[in-house]
């Protein structure tokens, strides 16, 4: 393992007598415009060239794990969302994945499609502000304000599915709350019509400009070797040329009827990884064309009553409504006991739920496996040797999101 | 590459180290002895298996089990042939501490750092060993089940009012 | 859904004053009041999701330069109201407080978000309850996370105060009672 102590880069200089007072430390954060996140570095520097990155994190630590040891299966949807909030509809029908497969519950064909649409879409608005913000912090602003109209569109969507903006606690254990409304039906094909013209204007803004490129070629490369042994996943990793994604290798959710590729970069540096994710989102809306134009009819849930709420014309009615109404409410509903782990491929990579139930009506241990956490400390090998505008886009395109961070 | 197979080519390999295994949920559980932990994924890396990518590591809590305290769970996977495994490992409080992967994972550097941080798990041979996401002067590792989960320290709730 | 529903006005009506031909004279403090309300540099103290949302206020749709907000300055020193988006952990609680000090006069403080107001729906060991716990705050903008329109409401009731307020009221008693009360010195401001 490279040692990359400061000790030993100041080691590799000629004497302390000559360095002494040549190099500096730059503190970049925790609060910084660049981060995009509450996260610290301290950069030890020699003129524009960075030797040494020291990392603190946990400035944003909300005790994600202890508090859904407190919550009913419910209520930690409203924490999943909060974790990668960028793009919260995947985070949450993976948690609702994950429960149903404790349970055992099998969703309807329809489920899967629906959940497929909102994850793409969640997708491509995650995609959208990464790759604005990179484009942004490289000098271009214009990319990322006229991308952002485009996820207020998607916000649009997701307001018609259940109620809220950005941290959407959308879905239910079972399926969803209600069917897609005729709105929504307007609002999504409107987008698929008018996003792709749009978009490839961002694309020709960035794609082969020539100061981008130059700023952002060989920035912050990571070899796959690397990548694996960090626990890269998503799109970081597929940038270095690994071509592993959750949604082919273990397909969830009737992902494997979907024809869509998987796009790979060569070098790993934030150039692929910008071009990774824009190829990303074509695929995205590929897919959710194909799932929209195939959308089967049925049930838009489960036929579960121990954990989706019935009607409420037959609660008032109906004695076993009531009941259920009444035991799930109050979340008295037995789970079994056993474990589980489930992954989805989030916006960063592999989101895993490692759920441990004791048969209560709460977690005994929920534990999530964030791929931002485990990338993120690959960051200071990624910048050491590069000057700090580098390190800047490097951070940009790594797509750091606090809340997954530290959760 | 199934269950049974790597289930038989561990205990082959490591005879003594497997106390039980199980498949919840079709992902193959193994518990073994906690001083083996290293020698069994660095196995499963070099041999023929190429379980080579370390998923996940967490710790776990059981204060009814003296013997059995406290826990981590590895996970581990082969991205080609998309087989996850899961292992366990178990000790008591008083004994504490299990051997660092960060030789073999560089990921695992992080992992275990917050594993130390929520439960006091010592890694020995971990290089900077240190709480990663509480404060450094907490002074305790909240994730144990007899540490509460809000603050003790407000004054401004009333507890008449929330049902305590 | 206040009934007060603050008024926007593109014309807005000059200060009380004498008017005559080719002059207006009004007061030193309707003149700076006005100054000070149009041109707020906000510091986008953005820390989780209510900071997409206040990004989604900068972007065209709601688009917060129509304020006089057009520069986000993220030097203390140059920015006159500190946006705390998002979750304040009790780690960031000493950087908060360090930028707040380094803010100079006049300085108002926005806690956009549940969790800036009071902690929100993290009840826990490691995060703050309220930023109003180390800074004195002037507009709670409540929400999880707030609507750009509530965001911009209360950006107008900011405004509201820098308007009417006195200029100095950095020199008022009240003001070195409050602050004193945060153990936050107000020398060389």
């Amino acid at each position: 393992m490279k040692d990359n102590s400061l000790s030993n880069i100041l080691n590799q200089h000629e004497s302390k007598e000559q360095i002494d007072g040549q190099l500096y430390t730059l503190n970049l954060g925790p609060t910084h415009p660049a981060t995009h996140g509450i996260f610290q570095n301290v950069l030890t520097m020699d003129g524009e060239r960075i030797l040494h990155a020291e990392q603190t994190v946990g400035y944003i630590h909300r005790a994600f794990e202890k508090i859904s040891e407190r919550r009913n299966f419910a209520q930690i949807t409203t924490l999943t969302d909060r974790m990668n909030y960028c793009s919260a509809p995947i985070n949450n029908l993976g948690w609702h994945m994950t429960v149903e497969k404790l349970i055992g519950i099998k969703v309807p064909k329809r489920v899967d499609y629906m959940r497929v649409i909102l994850m793409e879409l969640a997708r491509i608005g995650d995609h959208l502000i990464c790759n604005g913000v990179t484009g942004m912090d490289a000098g271009a602003i214009t990319g990322l304000t006229y991308m952002f109209i485009e996820r207020e569109r998607i916000y649009d969507m997701y307001e018609q599915i259940c109620g809220a903006r950005m941290t959407t606690n959308m879905g239910r254990i079972g399926g969803f709350e209600r069917d897609f409304t005729p709105k929504f039906h307007e609002l999504l094909k409107d987008f698929l019509k008018t996003f792709p013209a749009r978009f490839a204007e961002f694309g020709q803004l960035l794609e082969r400009n020539r100061i981008f490129m130059d700023r952002t070629i060989g920035a912050g490369a990571i070899s796959a070797e690397r990548a694996l042994s960090y626990g890269f996943t998503g799109p970081n990793l597929r940038a270095s040329g690994v071509d592993y994604d959750v949604r082919v290798a273990e397909p969830y959710s009737s992902y494997e009827d979907f024809d869509f590729i998987i796009p790979v970069g060569t070098a790993g540096d934030t150039y692929d990884r910008f071009m990774v994710r824009q190829q990303e989102i074509w695929e995205s809306l590929k897919i959710i064309n194909q799932a929209y134009d195939n959308l089967p009819e049925g049930p838009f849930h489960a036929d579960v009553p121990d954990f989706y709420l019935p009607e409420k014309a037959d609660v008032y009615q109906k004695m076993e409504a009531l009941i259920y109404h009444f035991k799930i409410v109050m979340g008295e509903t037995d789970v079994p006991k056993g474990e589980v782990y489930h992954a989805v491929e989030g916006g960063n990579g592999e989101l895993g739920f490692y759920l441990v139930s004791d048969g209560g009506r709460t977690p005994y241990r929920l534990h999530f496996r964030r791929p931002c956490f485990i990338y993120y400390q690959a960051y200071p090998e990624m910048i050491t040797g590069s000057v700090i505008s580098d390190a800047i886009v490097t951070m940009c395109s790594m797509n750091i999101i606090a809340g997954e961070l530290d959760a | 590459m199934t269950n049974e197979f790597v289930l038989e080519a561990i205990t082959r390999e490591f005879p003594e180290t497997v106390i039980s295994s199980s498949e919840p949920y079709g992902m193959l559980t193994i518990e073994i002895k906690k001083d083996d932990i290293k020698k069994v994924i660095h196995y499963l890396k070099d041999s023929s298996l190429e379980i080579n990518f370390l998923t996940d590591v967490c710790g776990i809590h059981y204060p009814e089990f003296p013997e059995k305290e406290i826990g981590v769970v590895y996970h581990l996977q082969n991205m080609m042939t998309n087989f996850r495994l899961r292992l366990k490992i178990f000790m008591s409080r008083e004994n504490i501490e299990v051997d660092s992967l960060t030789e073999l994972y560089a990921g695992a550097n992080w992992m275990e750092r917050e594993t130390f941080d929520f439960y006091g798990i010592k890694f020995k041979g971990h290089p900077d060993l240190r709480p990663i996401l509480n404060m450094e002067d907490l002074g305790y590792h909240p994730m144990l089940k007899e540490y509460r989960l809000e603050d003790g320290t407000r004054t401004d709730k009333d507890d008449a009012m929330f049902g305590r | 859904m206040s009934d007060q529903k603050p008024i926007i006005r593109t014309d807005a009506p000059a200060p009380e004053g004498f008017e005559g031909e080719g002059f207006f004279a009004t007061k030193l403090s309707s003149v700076i009041g006005m100054a000070r309300k149009f041109s707020l540099w906000p510091l986008p103290f953005a820390t989780s999701c209510c900071g997409i949302e206040f990004m989604a206020t900068l972007n065209p749709t709601y688009d917060a330069s129509r304020f006089g907000m057009e520069r986000n300055s993220f030097s203390p020193r140059q920015a006159d109201m500190l946006m705390v988006c998002g979750t304040i952990a009790k780690k960031l609680g000493p950087v908060l407080k360090e930028v707040y000090t380094q803010m100079a006069e006049p300085k108002w403080v926005v806690a956009v978000g549940a969790c800036a107001c009071s902690g929100g729906i993290f009840d826990s060991y490691s995060v703050l309850q309220g930023i109003d716990k180390i800074i004195p705050v002037d507009v709670y903008v409540p929400g999880c996370p707030p609507r750009p329109e509530q965001i911009i409401e209360g950006v107008m009731q900011v405004q509201a105060l820098a308007e009417s307020e006195s200029i100095r009221r950095r020199d008022t008693p009240e003001y070195q009672h409050l602050l004193d009360s945060y153990n936050i010195s107000n020398e060389g401001k």
